[in-house]
């Protein structure tokens, strides 16, 4: 049985294991699930992953979560180019410092910024008070901070000379407030330029095509049907608002 | 090796229990969170992300636990036994998808109600939402034991590793503020038992020393001044 990738595009974590999947030409069965439609509810994909979250691979009858572990798993399974999860001890080192850190720093709050200027207005039918919205993208500019001036610095790439797992993880992350409507880059150069970096050592083409969706989000969102989206309620208010 | 820890710190406990047990040498410098010490000159010049644990291995600095932790594994082959991070292709993905997902979930949530219960009533949390951190904790705990462990002796299988490690050491935190989270769950008990009895229950015991003593943490901080300073990051925690 081929390798079985369970995506939605529209996140984060699956574009950077389809980008990953893609460049280094592994073989897969892309398995499309729509998130917002509420995929991962379903019977099916609670036996590939009880957590009911994506991205989700099975590999014969080994299912994994997580894309972190995920592209790990595919880059020791088949031997990627050594550049994207270096076996040099201390580069190593500082992809892992920033996979580790991103969980509970640029991803939370991408995400929320992406909850709060898109979603939330869209199910809730109510626009964010704007305090929240400030302290959501003071928390944002905090991280993207400390990812320009402590991860980046004057390097290249996060690890150093060339692109690994950290840059494929922060660019899909970084990807969903503009996904938003929000530029990030626009006023953060040294940023901007890493962004072209990455995406040209990705391939842009590759690049384009997984942000293809995200990038369409302002619009997809408008013309989604708020009424299928309340099951999304109780989560909104509890994290949220 | 200088490890900059405060063992009130889940993470610091881990990395502190690993380099203890396999015997790697290192410099333990203490970096006292409840007087703010985070935040002065000294450490900053050490972590500019203001938080601990961090490493330092002659002119190499690391932060984040589970980076420090694999590095550990790696530099000292012949100290660190390979079941701390199994090298078998799916062994080694079932401790890294733990220590991933852990970050959000176990770790979070632990957090949140440790917070919580130690600050109240200095910190005024809401009864509905200290009710609904209990949940979520109830929640994590519950997946943490039907994914993880499920009829394993540990979560890669027979034998411990980082990912147990981890697990322990955040589960511990909301147990340190009088919450039994051990109570009525023999599974999760035995468990606990098994990575105690690996670790050595002296080391253990000692390593936890300071989170089951932590009743006068909101004094500290009222005394020392940062509980004003605390006070607007845990509220942030529940609005």
């Amino acid at each position: 049985m081929a390798l079985e990738i369970y995506l939605d595009l529209f996140s984060q974590p699956c574009r950077s294991v389809y980008i990953f999947a893609k460049k280094n030409n592994i073989p897969f069965e892309f398995k499309k699930i729509s998130l917002l439609e509420g995929h991962q509810y379903g019977e099916d994909f609670g036996k590939i992953n009880m957590m009911r979250k994506a991205p989700a691979i099975r590999d014969g009858d080994f299912c994994l979560a997580e894309s972190v572990a995920i592209m790990q798993y595919l880059a020791e399974k088949f031997q990627t180019p050594a550049h994207w999860y270096p076996s040099d001890l201390q580069q190593r080192a500082r992809v892992n410092e920033y996979l580790s850190w991103q969980h509970m720093a640029i991803r939370m709050h991408g995400s929320k910024i992406f909850w709060l200027r898109l979603l939330i207005p869209k199910i809730m039918g109510v626009e964010v008070p704007q305090d929240k919205m400030d302290a959501a993208l003071e928390d944002l500019n905090g991280s993207l901070k400390l990812v320009e001036d402590k991860f980046l610095q004057d390097r290249p790439f996060i690890a150093g000379e060339q692109v690994s797992l950290a840059d494929l993880v922060a660019i899909v992350e970084i990807m969903q407030p503009v996904g938003s409507g929000l530029d990030v880059f626009e006023s953060r150069p040294r940023l901007a330029a890493w962004r072209e970096r990455v995406r040209v050592a990705v391939g842009t083409e590759l690049f384009d095509e997984a942000h293809k969706d995200i990038l369409a989000a302002q619009e997809m969102v408008k013309n989604m049907d708020a009424s299928k989206m309340q099951v999304f309620k109780p989560k909104i208010l509890k994290l949220f608002l | 090796m200088e490890l900059y820890l405060d063992l009130h710190s889940q993470p610091c406990r881990s990395v502190y229990l690993l380099a203890k047990r396999t015997g790697i040498p290192f410099t333990f410098k203490s970096v006292d969170l409840s007087a703010g010490q985070q935040f002065g000159e000294d450490f900053g010049k050490v972590s500019v992300v203001r938080k601990v644990p961090a490493m330092k291995d002659g002119d190499f600095i690391l932060t984040e636990s589970v980076a420090i932790l694999q590095y550990m594994v790696e530099k000292f082959p012949q100290l660190v036994p390979g079941h701390w991070y199994p090298s078998d292709l799916q062994r080694r993905a079932l401790v890294n998808e733990f220590l991933s997902w852990q970050h959000t979930a176990l770790r979070a949530h632990g957090s949140k109600v440790f917070w919580f219960r130690r600050m109240f009533p200095s910190v005024a949390v809401p009864k509905e939402k200290m009710d609904s951190a209990l949940e979520d904790l109830k929640q994590t705990m519950d997946l943490f034991q039907s994914k993880f462990l499920k009829d394993s002796s540990f979560i890669a299988g027979e034998e411990v590793s980082l990912a147990d490690l981890v697990a322990i050491v955040e589960i511990m935190q909301p147990v340190g503020t009088g919450l039994d989270v051990f109570e009525g769950q023999p599974a999760l008990s035995a468990w606990r038992e098994r990575v105690k009895k690996v670790i050595g229950e002296e080391l253990f015991d000692e390593a936890h020393q300071s989170i089951m003593n932590v009743d006068c943490l909101a004094k500290t901080f009222q005394d020392n001044g940062m509980l004003e300073f605390l006070k607007p990051r845990i509220n942030k925690m529940f609005t």
